[in-house]
């Protein structure tokens, strides 16, 4: 098993690749199905262009319940291995976001467990976007103006904005 | 010995502040921990509280020494 929080761009195929190099030395014959998940930035949220992102974590707890998910998964289901790397920092669209791979015997199992894992991230790990919407319009009172640059949190940004 | 408190991303950027340090008088919860360092701002709708990294209700008591962090809804994956 392994989970990483990565600081800078990386290619989820290529990382596939090397882990099941040693995914196929410790496991030879015994696996059957590799479900794969593959997160992506758009450059689209919302109806609004998307510039670039960044991800704010908070370590230590971040790197705790992604273990504790992976872990959940492992007593749910029959697996033999699971890979997950999650970005953090600076991301431009296309930059893929989160890689999540499992191993196991049958099918069901590693598509339900691959499911399982992105679903739980996505509504307990400590993960927060900051979208960079490039320069537009922003509402100000009874005027319009143009303004430079505009950030935008996560999709509740708006409800916790004063 | 003290508490630290965490704030992360839109809720750190509103308040101006990664952290802060309190030193707890008597038995405090996660709620009156946000109470005592913002007496004028009520805890914003949908924040979610952590104590020692772990998930934690408002009611959920805090002691000496441990780290209590606020922060938005997670929007990871």
């Amino acid at each position: 098993m392994k989970i990483e929080l990565r600081q800078t761009p990386f290619e989820p195929l290529v990382e596939l690749g090397c882990y099941q190099a040693a995914v196929d030395e410790r496991l030879h014959g015994q696996y059957g199905a590799t479900a794969i998940f593959i997160g992506t930035m758009r450059d689209l949220n919302e109806g609004e262009s998307v510039r670039g992102m960044t991800l704010e974590h908070y370590p230590g707890m971040t790197e705790r319940h992604l273990q504790r998910i992976v872990e959940a998964a492992f007593a749910e289901w029959p697996l033999l291995d699971a890979l997950v790397i999650h970005r953090v920092g600076d991301l431009q669209p296309n930059d893929p976001i989160v890689l999540i791979a499992v191993w196991s015997a049958h099918r069901a199992a590693a598509f339900a467990a691959c499911r399982f894992v992105i679903e739980e991230l996505k509504s307990k790990a400590p993960f927060w976007k900051r979208e960079d919407m490039g320069a537009g319009f922003a509402l100000g009172g009874a005027t319009t103006r143009r303004v430079d640059r505009r950030m935008r949190w996560g999709w509740l940004s708006g409800m916790l904005r004063q | 010995m003290t508490i630290d408190v965490k704030y992360f991303a839109s809720l750190r950027d509103r308040l101006g502040r990664a952290e802060d340090r309190l030193d707890p008088v008597g038995e405090l919860t996660v709620a009156g921990v946000w109470a005592a360092l913002w007496p004028e701002t009520p805890l914003p709708p949908n924040t979610l509280a952590a104590v020692n990294m772990e998930y934690a209700e408002p009611t959920q008591t805090v002691r000496d020494g441990d780290e209590v962090a606020f922060f938005p809804p997670v929007t990871g994956g």
